[in-house]
């Protein structure tokens, strides 16, 4: 997988990795993948659920020692 | 704060935000220093009381003597959850709209330039204008 970006949201607490998600995705190119690790718990729903809403494809998402690492591509 | 916690997320939803401020929320608007402008004595001991700024609201009714605000701004710190004045910041750099309620800003006895620049005073048919395109209306 191509990652055009990495965002560390790491210690943020809602609505930070959505805002900051947002924030980043805006800056990328239709079809480029964004990285973004978050320990907010929260984030794995809301995220999905902000993929959904927005039309971002929300890839995978997997959890490594209490961070949670989330691919998104941009529509 | 959870109004602003979820005006950030509805903005970053790249939703249209609207945040009408009444009553005692209208404190969260104003400047922390205080401001010198002509007023009666009752306007003058509203001014008093009310919380000046963000900074200065308490988060609930659990006071304990001043000790309730400071606990609560330490678990938050602990969680990193942002502050109220933080989340003004944010909420204005996304573009939310800050509207005062003019009437209940008269009736407060404060005045415009009290209050933080950016924010727009409108009335009831305003904030009904903007909830009619809104798909998600809350009353907090």
């Amino acid at each position: 997988m191509n990652v055009a970006k990495v965002l560390d949201a790491k210690g943020l607490a809602c609505p930070m990795p959505i805002v900051k998600t947002k924030k980043a995705i805006t800056d990328l190119q239709s079809g480029d993948v964004l990285e973004i690790h978050t320990t907010d718990k929260g984030a794995v729903k809301d995220l999905a659920a902000w993929a959904d809403s927005t039309g971002n494809e929300l890839l995978k998402h997997e959890e490594e020692n209490g961070v949670f690492k989330f691919w998104m591509k941009k529509a | 704060m959870a109004a602003y916690i979820i005006a950030n997320g509805a903005a970053a939803y790249d939703h249209e935000v609207t945040i009408f401020h009444t009553f005692w929320g209208l404190n969260a608007l104003r400047k922390d220093e205080p401001i010198q402008a002509d007023k009666t004595f009752i306007e003058k001991m509203f001014g008093k009381i009310m919380p000046r700024g963000a900074n200065k609201m308490g988060l609930s009714k659990m006071n304990f003597a001043g000790f309730g605000p400071k606990m609560i701004k330490d678990v938050m710190k602990k969680h990193n959850a942002m502050p109220l004045p933080d989340l003004i910041e944010l909420a204005k750099e996304q573009d939310v709209k800050l509207v005062a309620c003019q009437m209940t800003v008269d009736l407060l006895g404060l005045r415009q330039e009290e209050i933080m620049e950016g924010v727009e005073f409108a009335g009831v048919a305003a904030y009904l204008a903007d909830a009619e395109d809104g798909n998600v209306n809350l009353f907090i």
